[in-house]
């Protein structure tokens, strides 16, 4: 894992000490509201509904167990006890007093973490695959390029005020398992015929209101040019990017409008600039970082088998593990969607148990999912029983990885002053309405999304199944989308039809599921049988 | 016009009145030209040497596309007043200055204290941006 040096945290805590002064100014009222807002949301700091909430980053999902114990004691010493995990792998906390900020911030700093750049229109926090060191289909490990983009954007000074919130993800694998192609630039890494890594880049994908499915701008970009491309990459979007509409502002909007052949052929140009600039770390800097990401010693020798006669055990594995790269390893899941429960909650005791867990268990390491889950990358197989019978006695065992129960869920109207309707109750109701262990491998796997609002924090648009809570006329309404999907075959969920009530939507999520189940072919997954049969059978069991 | 309330140049004060790049574009004879944020930066370039003055607007602070306009300016060698002018506030002032800004004409001046503090806050960077001279982290680690 990463360790800061001298720089890393004299960043940080200087970070800290500005926020302060901003807070100072703040309440001694050097600073109205108006000229505070952008300043407080540079460094994730919200005013929702009922309180101000604060996004702590956890850079491309990677934790370490001192810094999960700390997140659990923010959560108890700031907070109300518990924390939300996000789709962009970080945590946010809902009940934060604005002048306990400062110190909650120099908490963090202590175990090199911070809320830099979680929000605003600036470069935020680069996310990554949460497998990423472990699973076996990996070109390399995508975290040393993602710590890289990390230093980059970090105080950029050209981009803190671009027209829009700016996403990056990086993935080395073929298996997308962070929505690249979702993000304003996703990059994908990989090796040419020689061996030598580089760079796919992507740019113009996004959810929100107009949801846009990334576009390949360059089939590889030399490691040594990775920052110099994604520099010219945002100074063409800072240039060109719209700013007459906050709705119309992300670079998505931008590629789409001028066309990826006008915007490719702008960003060619300040390439070919930016690269007579000596602006390009050495990869010394590269390599310095990876000696930090280097395998941690796994044992040789291991066996693969794994005692399964606990039936509840067995589902658990079969259902929330995965292959890992070292024989005798697995990589387990914890599913932080219990059945009834709020998605990606998790108490303060639940946070620091699985910081020990990590500790005992998986060298130190966790990881944070974009489905807003949490990972032990690295567990030995022989241990996998032990850890399953600590996750059961938390609440945090349910064997629901990729199925129906496991929704991904924006905080809604419970929570957010953007919301146009509660997702949390949605999500609670599907999650217990097809409860069942039996119902739920009999369904397989089916990715269930939830927003409150069309800003599309709870990715619909990428559902397998997909609802979207809007107002109507005042009530709250939900409709329904099918046939999304944020993997390497991304695309974009199409709404059945009228909307429903909150129970409405949940029925008729159960029918949509039952013509699934009906029409299902072989070991196909819902979105396969979607994608063969199309809407026309969907729209007639929920409709007709 | 509005005072320069923070300049980081030995050399004399620049007061030419600063007109609008449509216009430089069509008069050769002005020293001093205005950028406002929906202006290309990059007409300027073929005439950088004429230049003692660029004024770059920030009618709004978070609209951001004066900083871009800055460092091409000096990346393709500008070595002229750089000012930046409008709704200017402590907290972005360390970041206009790595752009290569080195006069400030904020619209309301600024707490002089708090100025001073914001412009030198920041002992490290971690990029280049190769107009402010600064060394970036990744320098100093290795030794470049």
């Amino acid at each position: 894992m990463y360790k800061y040096d001298e720089y890393d945290q004299q960043m940080v805590d200087t970070r800290v000490e500005e926020f302060r002064d901003q807070v100072r100014r703040r309440l001694a009222g050097d600073l109205t509201e108006d000229q505070f807002k952008p300043l407080r949301l540079q460094n994730g700091l919200y005013l929702q509904l009922h309180a101000y909430m604060l996004r702590v980053a956890v850079p491309y999902g990677t934790l370490n167990s001192e810094q999960m114990t700390v997140l659990g004691d923010i959560a108890d010493k700031y907070d109300r006890g518990y924390g939300h995990f996000t789709t962009r792998t970080n945590i946010q906390y809902n009940w934060i007093k604005l002048e306990d900020t400062p110190d909650a911030l120099a908490d963090l700093a202590k175990v090199e973490m911070h809320a830099i750049q979680t929000s605003g229109n600036c470069i935020r926090n680069i996310s990554s695959d949460q497998y990423a060191g472990a699973s076996a289909d990996e070109v390399v490990d995508p975290r040393p390029y993602a710590e890289l983009l990390r230093q980059w954007s970090s105080f950029h000074p050209e981009f803190l005020v671009l027209p829009r919130k700016f996403k990056i993800a990086v993935i080395a694998s073929e298996t997308d398992r962070a929505a690249m192609r979702l993000h304003d630039i996703g990059i994908q890494l990989v090796k040419d015929a020689q061996g030598q890594v580089g760079a796919v880049f992507y740019v113009g994908g996004g959810m929100g209101r107009t949801p846009f499915i990334a576009k390949k701008i360059r089939e590889f970009v030399p490691i040594d040019q990775m920052i110099t491309y994604a520099e010219a990459c945002v100074r063409v979007y800072n240039r060109y990017g719209r700013r007459d509409n906050k709705y119309k502002a992300r670079i998505k909007i931008l590629v789409h409008e001028l066309g990826l052949e006008a915007y490719s052929k702008e960003v060619d140009e300040e390439f070919a600039h930016l690269l007579t600039q000596p602006i390009e770390p050495p990869l010394a800097e590269l390599e310095r970082i990876q000696a930090m990401f280097a395998d941690p010693a796994f044992e040789t020798g291991l066996s693969d088998e794994i005692e399964l006669s606990d039936p509840d055990f067995r589902l658990w594995v079969e259902r929330n593990s995965f292959a890992h790269k070292a024989p005798g390893y697995a990589i387990a899941n914890v599913s932080l969607k219990p059945i009834g429960g709020i998605p990606g909650d998790a108490t303060s005791d639940q946070i620091r148990l699985m910081a020990r867990l990590a500790k005992d268990y998986s060298f130190d390491e966790l990881r944070v999912t974009h489905a807003q889950n949490i990972v032990f990358p690295h567990v030995k197989k022989s241990d996998l029983f032990a850890l399953w019978q600590e996750l059961v006695k938390a609440d945090l065992a349910t064997p629901n990885l990729d199925t129906v129960g496991d929704i991904i869920a924006c905080p809604g109207l419970d929570y957010c002053a953007l919301a146009n309707a509660r997702s949390i109750p949605v999500a609670q109701k599907i999650s217990e309405r097809f409860g069942s262990a039996r119902r739920q491998a009999e369904i397989g796997e089916l990715k269930l999304k939830i927003s409150g609002c069309i800003n599309a924090c709870g990715h619909h648009h990428a559902g397998h199944i997909g609802i979207l809570g809007v107002d109507k006329k005042g009530k709250e309404n939900y409709q329904l989308l099918l046939g999304g999907s944020e993997g390497a075959d991304t695309s974009l969920a199409k709404i059945t039809g009228p909307g429903f009530d909150e129970d409405g939507v949940v029925d008729a999520t159960e029918k949509a599921i039952e013509v699934y189940l009906a029409n299902k072919q072989g070991d196909e997954r819902f979105l396969d049988t979607y994608r063969r049969i199309g809407m026309a059978p969907f729209k007639e069991a929920i409709y007709g | 016009m509005v005072d320069v309330q923070f300049r980081f140049r030995d050399d004399e004060a620049v007061n030419d009145p600063a007109i609008t790049v449509s216009g430089f574009t069509e008069q050769s004879n002005a020293t001093a030209v205005r950028i406002e944020p929906g202006d290309d930066a990059r007409e300027l370039l073929p005439a950088l040497d004429r230049l003692a003055l660029v004024e770059v607007a920030f009618p709004s602070w978070t609209d951001g596309r004066g900083y871009s306009s800055a460092r091409i300016l000096r990346e393709a060698g500008y070595t002229g007043e750089l000012r930046a002018t409008g709704d200017l506030v402590i907290d972005m002032l360390h970041h206009l200055r790595r752009c290569g800004f080195d006069a400030f004409a904020p619209e309301k001046p600024l707490n002089p204290k708090d100025a001073e503090v914001a412009f030198t806050r920041w002992e490290n960077v971690y990029q280049a941006t190769a107009v402010d001279g600064r060394q970036p982290i990744w320098a100093k680690r290795h030794g470049a």
